[in-house]
């Protein structure tokens, strides 16, 4: 199954793109599994998820935690802490 | 939510008209005892900004703030709620955010429209950028501790 990612703000200039479809691999159950996985794609996505603790992540535009299952998810989308107001 | 109260929100570049937006909450009404309005400017207090580029995840932001506009509903005795988030590139002086909030009574409009901002801050997908005025361009602005700390004062509604 095809996931949608999305990414914004610094984590979008760090990877270097705004969004991208992808197959995700066998055994990628949860959104800390799919932060370790994009972490090691490439030098970009490393810069990105350097410390992954502090990446908020949201799934089918809900927030949800790293512990969150991502099965079924259409849409992911990858932030750093907000800052609007 | 309490008396099928729909709350308006608005997520779009252009600037708002605090004054209009007071007026389509109480117009036609005289159950209303109180209005609070926040309002959130770009401030400029070292005289180097040019702008704040205001990026935001188009749907699920106002998917969001509907969410805690909900919950705010379901806190407070509320009669009217609007909120409008600007987004694009905002200069110093100018409007970002705008809460409204209609109530009986003084106290329930304060506080829902304190509560909506501590939300706002923390979980709307909102990032500013810095423009400098001498053109370079400035960083990220970071999320503060106090802002994530003023959301977690308001007790859970689980």
């Amino acid at each position: 199954m095809t996931t949608r990612l999305i990414y914004f703000a610094w984590v979008r200039e760090r990877i270097g793109m705004p969004e991208e479809d992808v197959e995700l691999p066998e055994g990628i159950d949860t959104v800390a599994d799919l932060l370790r996985w994009l972490k090691s794609r490439g030098e970009a996505y490393e810069h990105a998820l350097q410390y992954p603790d502090v990446i908020r992540v949201a799934i089918n535009q809900e927030h949800v935690d790293h512990r969150e299952k991502i099965s079924g998810a259409r849409e992911i989308a990858l932030f750093p802490p907000m800052t609007g107001g | 939510m309490p008396d099928g109260l729909v709350p308006k929100v608005r997520i779009q570049h252009q600037d708002f008209d605090i004054a209009a937006e007071i007026a389509s909450l109480t117009q036609d009404r005289t159950d209303i005892g109180a209005v609070v309005t926040f309002s959130g400017l770009c401030r400029d207090e070292k005289g180097t900004l040019s702008a704040l580029e205001l990026e935001h995840y188009p749907g699920m932001a106002e998917a969001e703030i509907k969410r805690i506009a909900a919950e705010a509903l379901t806190r407070w005795p509320l009669q009217g709620l609007t909120v409008i988030h600007r987004h694009g590139k905002i200069r110093p002086g100018e409007n970002i955010v705008l809460v409204v909030t209609a109530s009986t009574h003084r106290q329930a409009a304060f506080e829902a429209a304190d509560f909506l901002m501590d939300y706002l801050k923390s979980r709307a997908p909102f990032w500013k950028k810095e423009h400098r005025a001498d053109g370079s361009e400035g960083g990220w602005v970071d999320a503060k501790d106090t802002d994530a700390n003023a959301a977690r004062r308001w007790p859970s509604s689980e």
